[in-house]
């Protein structure tokens, strides 16, 4: 199959879906690689390092599109580049098919095959393919390096002989994958880094970030991120107000606001209020990275860096990713090319579209002239949903002790009953046999039992050796053969000698393999 | 005088013996303990030879001597590996020495009885013993030329000859089964028979028939009917042990050989009742205890009674296994490496499969690297990993591992969680997650190593297929295993260059 990437056509959009580096790997999965020219420009890669990554740059979009079997691009297609699409021909890119229907009508028409890279579900499986992830990253660590070059401060703090600095105080809400990619940064920075998010189970991922999780103090039910593959959900009203309540509170101490709440599906929510704005010191920075979805501020301008009265700067960008095109584009086409080696499973360049798949099927909105979208839930639960903790029930002082108490008694009873039944096993026998036998039975009991008592101790390492040397012992059997050998009938004589020899055998051997084997275990 | 001195020396052996087993309780004392075995024997061997009954000197020591030598020889040459054979192989000498002595014993009778009736003495007092009855009938000279062991039983009373024969008859009867027994056990150790269960067409009910053939063979012998019922007692016992552990699968070795130690020592403490001696009847239960309690530990470490071991194969399952789901994923030498590499604790599970690839030295190269990396490196040992009871402590000594990082299952169990890298390496039975999850699993409630517990687990193994027990292991199929296929010792000496 031959893959395709065309000049993103979105005013100042710098990535690309096709590095040289990734279309040296999509041509070990057998597909042939094209790209338009000047595609890879604003990302830092030319011409030439695709020509000698064996791509063919071909001049205009539309011999691209002709000649491609596979398009694969950044920003959602554009309704002129829809129109090149036809049947058996595919297209990869972001799609948003939930906010761009007449797009996807539009593609439905061409017969044309659409796999959306954000609707990639999550499950651990596909998360090579995450692309909406690697953005969130990149647009994670940009907010706080943007945010850093609006602020007019130091993120760490430092005593200095010029005097003393404090740090930046910065406040992440969300702790999606773009949220804890800036604790991460800020952090690093020397920033004392705040994160919120309304799901409580990521307060661990945002402590191991080292950031400090904002505690909010609420009885109702707690959201729970596995219900929703991960993502947050809408929230309560009476939730969302203890929160802004909390906001409030901070926003007066509070530096850098770097905002990144989104829900599935929907406008982005508003959470931080012009009243909030106002409160902050003049010269503190609102990141919005909800921007392209409305914004969580108040405040926010799509593409704007906007100065409120007070002073704060609210930047309401929506290229971050963009704004860091060759990491952003090295990342993209990895999850691309992933993708495609999802799609051409025996390597021989034969696109095989699975619809049972869970990732191509969930990722697919358009296929074989049909709308495919919305999918149907993955077979996988993106997150194993919590069990519930087993409770051991404590035991009372009293119960152990009651407990304590049956447990002696019965061991009690047991060895009563079986000295008494032993017991009267031996009289039994001592009313029988001659006495002569009584005393050696004597001997052979106490013997067994100090047995049991020795043998008990021995440590399990041993074991081998305490078979070794109890072979040896049994040899002890000589001293019969030895006792009769003094008989005077030649049979009685040869079966004597025969048993001495073969105890001889294993007196010496059983001893020395003992010795052998005690000899090897060492300390360290 | 001279029987007082042999009685003094064979208490001091009895002491000696106990201390000797006492004294493997730890590394240390063990050393010393042979020392007492060792002393305890010489000092019995040789009050017997100064005291009262001895004779044929020459013969005696000559035999003492070869086989000596012969044991010696035996003793430097196996491999540890080989352990196994070589104890099953010395349990079926003492059985057969069993057999001889009672043998003797049988004869000895005989020759009495009929040197009485050739002297045309008949109705004796049944409290009389031959030789008074002789002497009162004016033949005192009759057992002149009758020497030791055979003069003992012609002073016996018929009491006390009925009892003789209870006790020579036990002795035989448990020798001849231990004999056999062992050189089928040797065998399947040995790889020279097929370690499969294998039964006869009637399985135990042959046993079984075998067992009351002889218990009638003995209320017969018992009332004088000659020795015939002895020899065909003896031909049953022989059957017995060896259709007994033909019966019992490979995987269950360290319960047979265990109960063939007990055995060894039964034969012997019999054979002591025979003889009238002390030193034989104490040492006997000694071994024969010790045996049993090797086996008692065998059977809880697999969760199984010991008759279920005896009747040999699994028991019965009450449903369908659980299904496993998932894949086995396999791991290259790189992988691995660079696993170990990461990890800061380290458990290797070791098991028979290890000592059939003799990958013991290997491993413990591994060892020594990676606890020079300073990791944190140690065994865990399941009470029946191996074919022998402590097999794998044994070779991992004798391939220098010190003693002190190889810890039991008891000892390490709750560690796991905590565990970065396990490598498990020719085992399998004893680290199914089934027995703890699946309750129709065969191996249900065994006690096993929760390896899977760990961070990341490395199964060592050659193939994808089932164990020794045919049990499929849901371990292999975890999302934290990695299978690392291909022969231990080749895969483990690939991975040590690559680790420093």
């Amino acid at each position: 199959m031959k893959i395709g990437t065309p000049k993103e056509l979105y005013p100042g959009e710098a990535r690309v879906a096709m590095t040289p580096d990734s279309a040296l790997q999509l041509q070990k999965l057998g597909h042939s690689c094209l790209i338009e020219a000047g595609a890879g420009k604003a990302a830092g890669f030319s011409d030439d390092a695709y020509r000698a990554a064996g791509v063919s740059v071909v001049e205009t979009a539309e011999a691209l599109y002709a000649g491609s079997d596979i398009i694969a691009k950044v920003r959602p297609p554009e309704t002129a580049e829809v129109a090149r699409l036809a049947a058996g021909k595919t297209l990869i890119s972001f799609f948003y098919p939930a906010q761009n229907k007449g797009l996807l009508e539009q593609a439905k028409e061409t017969g044309a095959s659409v796999i959306a890279m954000d609707m990639v579900p999550r499950i651990s499986r596909a998360q090579k393919m995450d692309a909406l992830s690697s953005m969130a990253n990149i647009a994670g660590y940009r907010a706080v390096i943007e945010a850093g070059n609006n602020f007019g401060r130091f993120f760490t703090g430092q005593v200095t002989a010029a005097g003393k600095v404090p740090p930046a105080k910065v406040l992440v809400i969300g702790a999606g994958v773009a949220g804890l990619a800036a604790i991460g940064t800020a952090t690093s920075l020397g920033a004392i880094t705040y994160a919120f998010d309304v799901r409580p189970e990521v307060a661990e991922q945002i402590e191991s970030m080292g950031a400090e999780f904002v505690f909010l103090d609420f009885d109702g039910p707690a959201q729970d991120g596995a219900a929703t593959g991960g993502y947050a959900a809408p929230s309560s009203p009476e939730f969302r107000e203890k929160q802004l309540a909390k906001f409030r509170e901070l926003a007066p101490q509070i530096d850098i606001v770097i905002t990144t709440a989104l829900i599935p599906g929907r406008d982005a929510p508003k959470l931080w209020l012009a009243d909030m704005v106002a409160m902050m010191k003049p010269g503190s920075v609102i990141i919005d990275l909800a921007a392209e979805r409305g914004g969580n501020c108040d405040l926010t301008v799509p593409d704007q860096r906007v100065v409120s009265d007070s002073g704060v700067i609210v930047i309401g960008y929506t290229d971050f990713p963009s704004r860091m095109a060759a990491q952003a584009s090295t990342l993209y086409s990895t999850n691309i090319r992933h993708m495609m080696s999802d799609l051409t499973p025996a390597k021989d360049g034969a696109v095989v579209h699975n619809m049972e798949d869970d990732v191509i099927r969930g990722a697919t909105v358009t296929h074989e002239g049909a709308i495919t979208f919305p999918p149907p839930p993955p077979k996988i639960q993106a997150i194993a949903a919590a069990k519930p903790k087993e409770k051991v029930k404590e035991l009372t002082p009293e119960e152990k002790r009651a407990r304590e108490i049956a447990a002696f008694k019965a061991q009690t009873r047991s060895q009563v009953m079986m000295l008494a039944g032993g017991g009267a096993l031996i009289l039994l026998a001592g009313l029988y046999a001659p006495a002569s036998f009584m005393s050696h039975f004597i001997v052979f009991v106490l013997s067994c039992f100090i047995g049991f008592q020795v043998i008990w101790n021995v440590s399990h390492s041993l074991h081998t050796p305490l078979m070794a040397i109890t072979n040896a012992i049994s040899s002890i059997i000589i001293l019969g053969a030895l006792m009769q050998i003094g008989s005077g009938n030649w049979l009685v004589i040869i079966l004597a000698a025969l048993s001495v020899l073969m105890a001889g055998i294993n007196i010496v051997g059983g001893f020395m393999v003992t010795r052998r084997m005690l000899a090897m275990f060492q300390k360290s | 005088m001279e029987y007082g001195f042999t009685t003094a020396a064979y208490v001091v052996s009895a002491v000696l013996f106990i201390l000797s087993l006492g004294g493997l309780s730890g590394q240390e004392s063990a050393k010393r303990a042979v020392w007492y075995g060792i002393v305890g024997m010489a000092l019995a061997v040789a009050a017997t030879l100064y005291g009262p009954g001895a004779g044929n000197w020459g013969v005696s020591l000559a035999m003492i001597v070869i086989g000596g030598a012969i044991g010696w020889v035996v003793a430097q040459r196996v491999q540890m590996t080989e352990m196994p054979q070589l104890v099953a192989a010395m349990h079926s000498l003492v059985g057969l020495a069993a057999v001889f002595i009672g043998f003797n014993a049988e004869i000895e009778m005989w020759r009495i009885a009929s040197t009485l009736s050739g002297a045309g003495i008949a109705g004796c007092d049944p409290l009389m013993s031959a030789i008074d009855c002789a002497a009162t009938l004016g033949q005192p000279n009759l057992f002149a030329d009758f020497h030791g062991f055979a003069l003992k039983v012609a002073q016996k009373t018929l009491p006390e000859l009925s009892v003789l024969k209870i006790e020579v008859f036990l002795g035989v009867f448990i020798g001849a089964v231990t004999f056999t027994g062992s050189v089928v056990a040797y065998g399947k150790l040995a790889g020279k028979i097929d370690g499969k269960a294998t039964k006869l067409p009637g399985g135990h009910l042959l046993n079984a028939g075998a067992a009351i053939g002889s218990l009638l063979l003995l209320v017969l012998y018992f009332n004088g009917a000659g020795s015939w019922t002895l020899i065909l007692m003896t031909l049953l016992a022989l059957f017995i042990g060896y259709h007994l552990i033909m019966g019992i699968g490979g995987a269950d070795m360290p319960v047979v050989v265990s109960m063939l130690n007990s055995y060894s020592g039964w034969a012997a403490a019999a054979i002591g009742f025979s003889l009238s001696n002390d030193l034989l009847i104490v040492t006997g239960a000694l071994v024969g205890s010790s045996g049993a309690i090797l086996s008692y530990i065998m059977c809880k470490a697999m969760n199984r009674s010991f008759v279920s071991v005896i009747l040999g194969g699994f028991g019965g399952t009450t449903g369908p296994a659980m299904e496993i789901t998932g894949e086995q994923v396999a791991i290259d030498t790189d992988g691995v490496a660079s696993a170990l590499k990461e990890a800061d604790s380290v458990i290797i599970v070791p098991g028979y499969g290890m000592a059939v690839a003799q990958a013991q030295a290997a491993v413990s190269e591994l060892t020594r690297k990676l606890r020079a990396a300073g990791k944190t490196v140690r065994f865990a040992i399941h009470p029946v990993a191996g074919r022998l009871p402590g097999h794998m402590n044994v070779l991992l000594a004798e391939a220098k591992v010190p003693y002190d990082i190889v810890l039991e299952m008891d000892e390490i169990n709750e560690d796991f969680p905590e565990t970065d890298v396990v490598i498990v390496i020719g085992s399998n039975d004893i680290v199914n997650p089934a027995a703890q999850d699946d309750p129709n699993s065969p191996i249900a409630g065994m006690p096993v190593l929760e390896v899977w517990k760990a961070k990341l687990v490395i199964v060592s193994k050659r193939g994808q297929g089932t164990g020794y027990s045919g049990i499929e292991n849901p371990l292999f199929f975890k999302e934290n295993t990695r299978m690392f296929y291909g022969d231990a010792k080749k895969s483990v000496s690939e991975l040590l260059p690559l680790i420093d």
